[in-house]
């Protein structure tokens, strides 16, 4: 269970932020120590009480959601699953977040409590069912005993338990009876054709707060009265250390409680956000970039570039590529190279937390659970079951708060402590990041360099096909490594690639690491955003040398792979790919896995008349497997293919000298209401285990595009964004 | 220094640095959430609020100089415009993460009520200063029509 906090925890803080020795043994230790969760404490008065599920006398479900919700829709998703079992009324049914405690909620396929990877109702789907399949089989035995009938003539439909015409209760006038049945080891589940939510569109649960601006949604909104509030004054280049500072000025702001030097940087104390911003910009730091980052991303893009130029660790190695290519009539080359990209999720990053020298409490939106505790933990020095953590709504996230080190977490753990050893009173506080702290931060998408070359026959067959690639590893040093990486190799940066399933007869690819104090980061899809980019490009290109239709050509090559093949067809048909485009309209297609689910889409651009892209339509099929909901796979496609589309049309990270330029939305132009297209997405029925479905539609986005301006122009961008080229 | 003016229709006193943004003095002082810090450069409308019926960023809107002035908040709107577009963005489920939709709301609200038939250069125009990192547009373009169809209903 605990493989994933096996690797020392030290190897998790490769960044500017990092300072913490923990040991494997303390790690392991603390987590087996833990208390049991508060949903497996004893029943209040008339209420059931399951780790998944609890039923309140009022007649309310509660779903304990053991994942957190970043805006994928999951939360209700898993609310659905129970509901449908339990045979609830979806009026009746709310979320909570379940607390930490990975031996109840952990993610099976991470072993450990978490979210990503769009794994989170693939690895829920039989478990929250199975819970509420249990909950109804006791509520049903109680109902039996209760009414003294069979319970086989009990019948449970929109939250009404009946027998006949004469008997009938609601779930909560059952619950507190059902807590005493016993808990069905296999409970028999429904088929599909009994399904009542499952595979239906069903409203979202936390729509109505998130319309009228409800209190208490997101980590922002942490309020207590004696709150003090704190931002942090960090390295501008990643890796550097305060040297010397002056408060002088900071303290003079009303408000202000007190500066503190942390490991990461000078904290700003005060008693509300607007003071602590103030009381920061009036700071002297003097800084020791010793240790620091200090190039260009120019400087770094073309070591990336000299990289590829040479072998590196194997990733796949199918034979002598470099004699097939020699033997080859002709060889196309081509180098692309992709930029480092922020989240900028909407709600800068934040925590909150009490600690009172023994006990501490956290409020935060937990991306993974139990590396946050784990960490806390270790960083105060107090047991794993001191430490509670309240997981709230996340403003989105896009992988920014699933990081290795919990960064946030040693930042405000090593804040309290600080605010002990100054003397100062306990009190909760609350670290906000503004939108500059949050882009210029580091924890990038990382960029990246492909150098590819592919022979052909004479007539435009691939014979072989050489794939490098470098850029620093996501995982490579972090706990990550031991369950992420194989005989050195991580194929989370070469995944979509590697393990393309286009025939091509011989396929070499090579990984080279670059070391770079820059952190780096899953952005939605993670190796996809580059690797669909750069096979679906070049699909096009050599679909062009073969002198073949687009979608036909890749049909021929995926032959193998029926799924693919179903979201290609339907996108296409669905685009009217066959049909004549009215006039300065251009279409491109791409297609790829991502995550289990497999996505085709097909982009419908014109230019402006500055020459300037405008993409106008966007055509997506999509089979994830089963869709339980698919008006949330819409959605999620929908934002997937807006997300890939602003980041491949103007966003990138640079820096000078190893500062960030881009620092808030100014410069880092998000996508915005008069650059979205019209989508359609179609989803392809499926009685399939359900995969993921947040990140799957990114990838597909930015090739299309691509191959829709090729169509028009002949040439396919290789340096990302397409700003780049004058095309935004 | 202190200043008075009204918010969701009450008459309140703001005792506040006078440069502090009316996004963090509604936060902050007057523990109102609704309203949201995205990136204090009125770059994203996630701090969108009323200030006599016209959307502002309270980010970049400065306590000093809101004397007199009438607030509305996430909080505090209502009417038909308001109530038809809260509507169809239920309807539509609109939202995802959901951080960005006071800012939305308060921004399509204002469009509805000066211009109750928007059309979708309209709706450009209005929204485009409202970011949506969860790339919600096509539902809120949707939901600003059907918003419109309420409203006429
Ligand atoms: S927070 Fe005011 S516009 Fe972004
Ligand atoms: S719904 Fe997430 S930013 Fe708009």
């Amino acid at each position: 269970m605990l493989h994933l906090l096996q690797q020392p925890l030290k190897a998790a803080m490769p960044t500017r932020r990092s300072f913490l020795k923990i040991s494997a043994g303390t790690v392991g230790g603390l987590v087996l120590a833990m208390n049991l969760p508060r949903a497996t404490a004893s029943a209040a008065e008339g209420e059931f009480i399951q780790p998944f599920v609890h039923i309140r006398p009022d007649n309310t479900v509660v779903v304990l959601s053991k994942h957190f919700d970043m805006g994928q829709g999951t939360a209700s998703g898993l609310c659905s699953l129970v509901a449908d079992e339990l045979d609830a009324s979806w009026e009746q049914v709310t979320v909570e977040f379940a607390p930490s405690n990975p031996q109840v909620y952990a993610n099976s396929l991470f072993g450990v409590q978490g979210t990503g990877g769009s794994t989170a109702m693939a690895n829920s789907f039989l478990q929250y069912r199975q819970a509420g399949a249990a909950a109804k089989a006791m509520i049903v035995a109680a109902a039996a005993k209760k009414w003294s009938v069979p319970a086989r003539e009990i019948t449970v439909s929109g939250g009404v338990v009946s027998h006949g015409a004469d008997k009938s209760a609601t779930l909560g006038e059952l619950a507190g009876l059902a807590a005493n049945e016993a808990v069905p080891a296999e409970p028999t589940l429904k088929t599909p054709d009994q399904w009542v939510y499952i595979g239906k569109s069903f409203p979202r649960l936390d729509v109505k707060n998130k319309t009228v601006g409800a209190p208490r949604t997101y980590t922002m909104d942490f309020q207590r009265d004696d709150l003090l509030v704190a931002v942090v004054a960090r390295s501008p280049r990643f890796g550097g250390k305060v040297k010397s500072f002056d408060a002088a000025e900071s303290k003079k702001v009303p408000g202000v409680v007190n500066v503190l030097q942390i490991p990461n940087g000078v904290a700003v104390i005060a008693t509300s956000t607007w003071p602590a911003i103030k009381g920061r910009s009036l700071l002297e730091i003097e800084w020791d970039d010793a240790e620091a980052e200090t190039r260009s991303s120019d400087a770094m893009i073309a070591e990336l570039k000299d990289m590829t130029t040479r072998p590196g660790v194997k990733v796949r190695e199918d034979g002598d590529v470099d004699a097939a290519l020699e033997a080859s009539a002709r060889v196309i080359e081509a180098e692309y190279d992709f930029p480092f990209l922020a989240h900028g999720a909407m709600e800068p990053l934040d925590i909150a937390m009490m600690f009172d020298g023994e006990t501490a409490e956290f409020w935060f939106a937990s991306q993974i659970p139990t590396i946050d505790h784990n960490v806390a933990a270790t960083v105060l020095g107090i047991p794993f079951e001191k430490v509670k953590i309240n997981t709230l709504w996340a403003g989105g996230s896009f992988g920014r708060r699933a990081q290795a080190d919990a960064h946030p977490v040693v930042e405000i753990t090593t804040l309290a402590k600080a605010m002990q050893a100054a003397g100062m009173a306990p009190a909760p506080v609350k670290i906000v990041w503004t939108r500059e702290d949050d882009m210029a931060g580091g924890y990038y998408r990382p960029m990246s360099a492909h150098r590819l070359r592919v022979g052909l026959d004479e007539q435009g067959n691939v014979t072989a096909f050489k794939y490098n690639i470098a850029a620093k590893s996501i995982v490579k040093g972090t706990p990550f490594e031991a369950m992420l990486m194989k005989d050195g190799v991580d194929h989370n940066m070469t995944e979509g690639a590697h393990d393309t399933t286009y025939a091509f007869p011989l396929m070499n690819m090579d990984q080279s690491f670059q070391d770079t104090k820059v952190p780096v980061l899953w952005w939605r899809s993670v190796g996809h955003t580059h690797t669909a980019y750069v096979m679906e490009t070049m699909i096009d290109r050599l679909a062009k040398e073969a002198s073949k239709d687009p979608v036909a050509y890749r049909l021929e090559m995926i032959k193998d792979d029926p799924r693919k093949v179903g979201v290609l067809k339907l996108a296409a048909e669905k685009a009217g790919w066959d049909t004549p485009l009215p006039e300065g309209r251009h279409r491109g297609v791409a297609v790829h896995k991502s995550f289990g689910s497999y996505v085709a889409e097909v982009a419908e651009i014109s230019f402006r008349e500055d020459g300037t892209v405008k993409v106008e339509k966007v055509t997506a099929a999509v089979d994830c497997g089963t869709p339980i909901n698919p008006d949330n796979i819409r959605a999620q496609v929908e934002g997937g293919i807006g997300y890939g589309l602003g980041a491949i049309l103007r966003n990138q990270v640079t820096l000078v000298d190893g500062v960030v330029e881009e620092t808030n939305f100014d410069t880092y132009e998000p996508i915005r209401m008069s650059d979205m297209p019209e989508i359609e997405v179609h989803i392809v029925p499926s009685n399939e285990a359900p995969t993921g479905i947040g990140e799957p539609g990114t990838p597909p986005i930015g090739p299309a595009v691509a191959n829709a301006i090729a169509a028009a122009k002949g040439e396919w961008a290789t340096s990302l964004p397409l700003a780049k080229a004058g095309l935004v | 220094m202190s200043v008075t003016l009204k918010i969701n229709g009450e008459t309140r006193t703001l005792d506040a640095d006078p440069e502090s943004p009316l996004l963090w003095a509604l936060r902050d002082e007057l523990g109102m959430t609704g309203t949201k810090f995205g990136c204090g450069i009125a770059s994203c409308g996630a701090c969108t609020v009323h200030l006599d019926g016209v959307p502002i960023r309270s980010c970049q809107t400065f306590v000093g100089d809101l004397e007199g002035a009438e607030i509305t908040t996430i909080e505090g709107i209502d009417g038909k415009a308001a109530a038809a577009v809260q509507a169809a963005w239920n309807e539509l489920d609109v939202p995802q993460c959901g951080y960005c939709q006071s800012g939305q709301i308060m921004a399509a609200t204002a469009l509805l009520a000066e211009t109750p038939k928007p059309t979708d250069e309209d709706i450009d125009a209005a929204m485009d200063g409202n970011v949506c990192r969860c790339a919600t547009y096509a539902r809120i373009r949707k939901a600003i029509h059907l918003a419109s169809d309420k409203m006429e209903a």
